[in-house]
């Protein structure tokens, strides 16, 4: 009887610290997600204002006389293809994100060799319009690069958070999943060189 | 979507390369400690002539005094073979120009003997000061100017177009409070009753008690230094000092050129 009831007080005690262990952990973990979300939109706001220069920058090209057409062609695929992605913000799992990236990639391979052919052209260079959106092409590219690395941290930071212990016990429950990261991939990652 | 293992492979070889590479490969200059005192202009090449330091860095000041909006120079002779836009950026982001909140910070970045510029802007200055604003400021102001060594004209010329720009963006209000002004605090007050309380009570009892003249001393230097603490900041109250960063956030707009 008495033996019993230590059990009991024992097994009481160790739920109790449990339950508020779990129910730090959970706010805190609340908190870190809400920073990744946050930290994702941030990222999918560039991304999107460089799918918004781009209708510009086609039509500022097209009004050269005879521009190559295939690297034209292959910036509107691109874009229609990057800007058909969604990512679930809820999820942002390792998948998806490499989806997101390498759509995204690809866009940025056709940009680069439209800013390459563009080079070419020195009536285009010439024109006032093409050059304003050449430089906020560049700027889009390095926000680009420093909201990916912003980004990269936060995750970093949220997923080393639930894999500790005691987080790990309440972070499968409640559904806390690991995000997924965006690599440096060679080539892709680096801006197209925008040389003046 | 299937990924074909092969290519699955083919990516993770190649980031693992790049890792390499990027321990290896590329070192990344350190950045210059946030000057202390905090100054805007912050010429490390020594480029500048003392009085033209002097006239954008009160120019500055006024500014971030009235707007709360921080435009920082730093000149330094070489990036040494850092990229342009990642090392001042991390200048930008390390020093915290700018407000917290505002994130209103603007960074004009010089490497002489690189001959490269870059302008980095904070978030919230992104709206008027453009990409595009940055690109055309480097093109016809900064260009021309360092091509001829005028580097404070090049810098004056820039900094009157930016501000221009920024103004009506944000206004400062929290202002500084010249100290000079201020009412000294209770504290002070309180410390100086007491002091002379214990002058008057030491001259009373001849101060021929030991206890007495070991108190004395201590009192002592404790009430100059509230004297001397408000000496120096009425004496700098209207030499017009930066006030110091004030935690802004940037997310690598701007632009960046070589002359």
């Amino acid at each position: 009887m008495k033996r019993s009831n230590i059990i009991l007080l024992v097994i009481g005690a160790a739920l109790l610290l449990l339950v508020f262990n779990g129910c730090g952990s959970y706010n805190s973990m609340v908190t870190k997600q809400e920073g990744v979300s946050n930290a994702w939109a941030q990222v999918e706001n560039v991304y999107q204002r460089r799918l918004d220069l781009i209708p510009n920058l086609v039509s500022t090209v097209k009004g050269v006389a005879n521009f190559e057409q295939k690297t034209l062609t292959d910036v509107i695929e691109a874009r229609a293809k990057a800007s058909s992605m969604t990512v679930d913000a809820s999820k942002l799992s390792p998948e998806q994100i490499s989806k997101f990236q390498s759509s995204q990639g690809e866009l940025s391979q056709a940009l680069g060799r439209l800013m390459v052919v563009a080079e070419q052209y020195p009536q285009l260079k010439a024109t006032q319009n093409f050059l304003e959106l050449q430089s906020q092409l560049e700027g889009t590219e390095n926000r680009i690069a420093v909201e990916r690395g912003k980004f990269n941290d936060v995750v970093l930071d949220y997923n080393s958070y639930i894999r500790k212990f005691p987080q790990v016990l309440f972070a499968g429950i409640f559904g806390f999943d690991k995000k997924g990261y965006f690599e440096a991939d060679p080539g892709a990652e680096k801006a197209p060189k925008v040389e003046f | 979507m299937i990924f074909p293992l092969e290519a699955k492979r083919m990516t993770k070889f190649k980031l693992l390369i790049f890792l390499l590479l990027s321990v290896v490969g590329i070192q990344a200059k350190d950045i210059p400690a946030k000057p202390n005192p905090p100054r805007l202009v912050n010429d490390f090449a020594g480029v500048l002539a003392p009085d033209q330091l002097q006239s954008l860095e009160s120019k500055l000041v006024a500014y971030s005094d009235s707007t709360s909006t921080q435009i920082t120079i730093v000149i330094e002779n070489s990036l040494e073979g850092d990229d342009d836009f990642d090392y001042s950026y991390r200048i930008a982001q390390g020093w915290q120009i700018g407000m917290k909140g505002k994130n209103n910070g603007l960074l004009i970045y010089v490497a002489i003997n690189d001959r490269k510029i870059r302008i980095q802007n904070g978030y919230g200055l992104e709206g008027t000061i453009t990409d595009a604003l940055s690109r055309r400021v480097i093109e016809e102001n900064i260009k021309p100017n360092f091509k001829g060594k005028n580097y404070f004209q090049g810098l004056d010329e820039a900094t009157d177009i930016f501000m221009r720009a920024a103004s009506g963006e944000f206004i400062n209000d929290t202002p500084r409070q010249r100290k000079s002004d201020s009412p000294p605090p209770l504290i002070v007050i309180l410390i100086i009753i007491i002091f002379i309380i214990i002058l008057i009570f030491r001259n009373k009892n001849g101060g021929h008690h030991r206890g007495y003249s070991g108190v004395g001393p201590f009192f002592g230097t404790f009430g100059s230094g509230g004297f001397s603490g408000g000496g120096s900041s009425s004496g700098g109250g209207d030499s017009g000092d930066f006030g110091g960063f004030g935690g802004g956030s940037f997310g690598g707009g701007g632009a960046g050129g070589d002359w």
